[in-house]
Formats: C-alpha cells, structure tokens, sequence
C-alpha cells in the first residue's frame, strides 16, 4: 500500500504533465525517497495508481539507473567511472573502497551502513575522482580523506 | 589574472558571485536580469525574437550545434492552430567531459530561466520543462527554489508585464541513463514512456512532446538568449573571435593543474584554454591530444593545440566543437585505456533499441577490453576499424552510437601504434606508468 504521504505527493504532480502516466518517473522517486528502495509490491501499488501495467511500470524502472529495485544501505556511495575520474584514478579509489569497507561493487556493507554503486558519470570532471554520498558530492576524493568523509554518514 | 574582461563581454558568467552561490533574484534583476524578457513580451512580436536570435548565429550549446534560431522557427504554426506547444531545457548534461550546464544551473539560475521565458514566448508555448538529470542535486534544489522566486515576484505565471504572455516553467528530475539528454529520448521521458529516441520524422518541432510542436534547447544555449535580446545580434556575433557568434562556457579536466570552466569568446584556442586558463599540465605530464568537445568527438593531437574551438575549426583537424569541454589525454595516460573507458560508457548507455548501438558497441567494448588487457590480436584491430565504419548515422535511430565512434575512429588513426604495442606485448605498455591516485 502506498502511504497517504506518498499518494499525496505523487497526486500534487498530475497537473505537471497532460496524462498520469507520466507522473511514473516522479512516483518512482517519491516511493524511494521515503523508503529507501522500490519493491515489487510497492512498484505493483504506484502502476495501479498510476492506471498502468505494472509491466510497463518495470520497464521504465529497470531502465533507470537510480531506481533501486534492491535494498541499499543507510548510505549509498556512487563513484564515478567516467573518462576524467577514470583518468584521476577512480579505478583505485574504487579499489580503496573495496578493501576499507570490505564490499564489492552493487554490495552493502554487513552493518547495513553503506551500499557501494559505480555510477557512470556525476558531471564533476572538474573534481575528479569524484564520489557522491546519498546525493552530496565529494571531489576530488584523496585517500587521505576517506575516513572523514565515511565518518560523516553514520 | 590574465583575464582583462568586464560583465558585458560574458553574459553567462560576467555576474557570477565568487563565492560559488548562486544569485539571487534581487542580485540578478539589479544587473538588468529580467529586462530582456520585458523587452521581448512588450515590444517584440515572437517572430522578431526568432529573427534577432537567428541573426545572433546562436547555435545549440548541448554538441550537434544546430542554429537556434531557424529551429524555432520550425515550429511555428499558423494562426488557426489553438493546440499547445512545449518548449523543454535539456539539462540533462552527461556527456563524458562536461559539467558546464552545473556551472550555471547552480551558479545563475535565474539566467535560465529568463532564457526558458523568452524562447517559450518566441515559440508560443505557455509551458516549459526544465528536465535536469538525476546526479545534479545540487542544480535542481537550486532551480526549484529560484522558479518558486520568479514566480512569486510575477517573471513567471500569467499576464508577464502586463502583457497577455502567460508562462510555467515546470522542472522535472530525472532518474540517470545518458540516453535521456537525446532530444526525442527525453521526450518519451517526460511523457513517462521508455526513454529511446524516436523516429524522425516527423521532427518534435511539428510533433513532439504528447505529439505538439515542442522546442528542445540545451541550457547553455537558453541563457544566452537574454543578452543577445537586450543588445541585439551584432553585439553577439562580436563578442566570438570566428564568424561564430557569442561567448562559449568551455571547460578543461584531466591531469591540468587547474579544472575548470571559463566564459570566453568563441574561437580562443585550445594552446589558450590549456595553458593560460587550466594552468598547464601537471608536474611531469605532457600533453598528447585532446577530446575537444566531450566524449563523443575526436581526438586532436598535440601538434594542432593552436586551433580555435569553433565548430568550423575544429571540423579542419577532424573533430567537433561538440559541448566544447576538452578532456586531457596526457602521455601517462594509455589512448587504449582511455576509449576502452568511454566505449564502456557508451555500450552501458545504449538505450537497447537499436541493433548497431546495442550490438556493436559492446563488441567494441569487449575488443578493446582485450586489447587492454594485452589479450588481443591484430584481428581485434581489424575488427575495431569495421565497427567504425559500419556505425554510422542513418544506421543507427539516434547519434549515440555514432558519437561513440568518433573518438575511436580518430583513435585508431592517432595511436595506431598503441594498438600494435598492446598486441606485441601482450600488455598495456604504459602500466608501468603505475597509481595514478593514492
């Protein structure tokens, strides 16, 4: 079941475009913030809401790379891939990350604190390497800096 | 330092606070904001404002660099049409090497938004989307904050001025994938649908977003609409070094001592944007070549540094002005290594629909995985060259694909020799190169 709050927030948009379905992406969103995630129960509650299959309601949410349709972390790390961080060594920060909080990539932490995701470009190039940690940007990111970055995100 | 400019020769930073937040509303209208979309509503007809825009040479800022002038004027419709028109900003910046749409999203909001304003009123839409990608965060809290502003101060809503121009500009974020900063991806992506590009045609001015004439712009090239309304097209064409009008926001990352991004005529030179402004390379490191507008361009080697980057320069030495923010490749920096990243980019951000982008880049991907890891042949090489031939526009539904190739095919031509190194050797002769970061 959908929450009053996340119905009515999900409602407010419906003026925004000329059909409901394209309200999709913002109700994805919405559920996620309050939620962490999107499960199949509540991606089968947002397509009935929406008046959609909850087919094409997957499809648009398989699609998306920031729609979780896992459970993540209290914290979700996002280190970025791309030609200037690959550059500036966001492979070995990555690898760094690997080893300190002992998780692969798409894996969280046994404590539940932190999901770990490569993410393909954060549009920092000029911070790079560059993470980002539940949406705040940090860059560049030096090894140095690590434990006091984590640190904040208890 | 070097830079002897004032406010008026850039109109999209000159106003810039040194702090790094964004300006206000009161700040903005203070340095004149807001009075070109006055001028435009009360005393232009739309069609002026198309004709001043197209004489300005303004051409889209987001990489294909098309006027944007004429293509407003696409979609104008006759005085019988009573439908809706959209005009949409495309900020869903993601082209590997750029971050200049951040720049001003987060540091000029009101710029943008006086610029949706003013092309919304030359199209005839009364409703613009700002689509804004997932990962700007930043940007979006600060577009949200600065549209509830105009729109409480009366910039935006109804009857603009006093006059009958009634607009709502309604931001949108996004939830990641590359694909969507295509125009017609982001179309489908609006209207909820899955976002692959669509056929053209028909082209989304005659039928776009819910099927009515709709204006996709890049947000760069929306916020220098006002300056180019407040002081006309001659002003604007003056202020570029080539025959190409405006400013350009270009940026600089990789291994220079300063990234970053700087409002500068267009036409300065890449020698100039390298050494003067990003502070030249880092310690040790040279420069071989550069990506000069994104990921989705061609490499141009060292020996060209001194050309201007404009669209008809660049176009001489085989590349493209693009999104004109240049990527370092410096000579500790493996070229196989470097499109073996942005292959992987591109194959994960094929949107699945179309067969050469879907298939074709990941076969690039794994060939130059191979070749990287010193598993290759010079049949893989082969290979790699028949991808860059055969994925070509009018093969593929939309320029991702195609756009991936560019730095390869350019690539295969430069460092051909790195490619036979790889195979000799079973190995990335520049590993020893070792940690680039600690």
């Amino acid at each position: 079941m959908l929450t009053d709050a996340e119905r009515l927030r999900i409602e407010e948009t419906f003026a925004l475009y000329e059909s409901r379905s394209a309200s999709a992406v913002d109700g994805l969103l919405i559920i996620q913030q309050s939620r962490g995630w999107v499960s199949d129960e509540a991606l089968a509650d947002l397509a009935q809401f929406l008046a959609v299959s909850t087919h094409s309601l997957e499809s648009l949410a398989s699609f998306y790379s920031m729609i979780f349709r896992h459970p993540v972390g209290r914290h979700v790390i996002m280190v970025c891939e791309s030609v200037c961080c690959w550059i500036a060594g966001s492979a070995e920060l990555t690898a760094y990350l690997n080893d300190r909080l002992s998780v692969g990539l798409g894996e969280t932490t046994a404590d539940g604190r932190f999901t770990l995701l490569p993410v393909v470009c954060l549009g920092a190039c000029d911070r790079a390497p560059a993470m980002m940690v539940d949406g705040r940007l940090h860059g560049p990111v030096v090894a140095a800096d690590i434990d006091s970055i984590l640190s904040q995100y208890p | 330092m070097m830079d002897k400019s004032t406010p008026a020769d850039k109109p999209l930073t000159g106003h810039l606070r040194a702090d790094g937040r964004p300006l206000g509303l009161g700040e903005y209208v203070k340095n004149g904001g807001y009075g070109a979309l006055r001028k435009a509503v009360t005393s232009m007809a739309s069609a002026e404002v198309t004709d001043v825009v197209t004489q300005s040479r303004l051409a889209g800022r987001g990489g294909a660099g098309f006027p944007t002038g004429r293509k407003w004027g696409f979609a104008a419709t006759g005085p019988d049409y009573a439908g809706a028109k959209y005009l949409v900003a495309n900020g869903d910046e993601m082209e590997p090497g750029a971050f200049k749409d951040r720049v001003l999203m987060e540091g000029n909001p009101h710029l943008l938004l006086e610029g949706m304003a003013i092309a919304a009123y030359a199209v005839g839409a009364a409703t613009a989307y700002l689509f804004i990608r997932a990962e700007y965060r930043k940007s979006d809290q600060i577009m949200r904050r600065a549209i509830a502003e105009a729109r409480e101060a009366g910039y935006l809503g109804k009857r603009i001025f006093g006059s009958g121009f009634d607009v709502e500009i309604i931001p949108h974020s996004s939830a990641g994938r590359y694909i969507c900063g295509e125009g017609s991806a982001l179309l489908n992506a609006l209207e909820g649908e899955r976002p692959i590009p669509r056929h053209k045609p028909p082209h989304q001015t005659s039928a776009g977003l819910w099927s009515k004439p709709t204006v996709v712009n890049n947000v760069e090239t929306l916020c220098c609409v006002p300056a180019i309304i407040t002081n006309g097209a001659h002003w604007f064409i003056d202020l570029a070094r080539s025959g190409e009008g405006g400013t350009k926001l270009y940026t600089v990352s990789g291994r220079v001592n300063r990234p970053g991004a700087w409002e500068l005529p267009l036409g300065t030179s890449i020698r100039e944007l390298l050494e003067e402004y990003a502070g030249g390379m880092r310690t040790g490191l040279h420069v071989t070549a550069v990506l000069p507008g994104g990921g989705s361009t061609g490499f141009v080697l060292e020996k060209d540094l001194d050309t201007p980057m404009d669209e008809a320069s660049l176009r001489q030495v085989g590349s493209r002005l693009g999104t004109g923010t240049i990527i370092v490749l410096d000579d500790q920096t493996c070229p196989v290594g470097m499109l073996h990243n942005l292959e992987q980019f591109y194959a994960q951000e094929s949107c699945g629909w179309c067969t050469p982008c879907w298939q074709g880049l990941h076969w690039v991907r794994e060939l130059l995985g191979d070749i990287e890891g010193g598993r290759g042949t010079m049949a893989d090489i082969g290979l790699l060259q028949w991808h860059v031939d055969l994925i070509k526009p009018e093969h593929t539904f939309c320029d991702l694909a195609p756009g991936a190739m560019q730095p390869l095919e350019s690539g295969l031509r430069h460092f051909y020799s790195d490619f036979v190194a790889h195979v000799r050797e079973h190995d990335c002769p520049r590993r020893a190169a070792g940690r680039r970061w600690g």
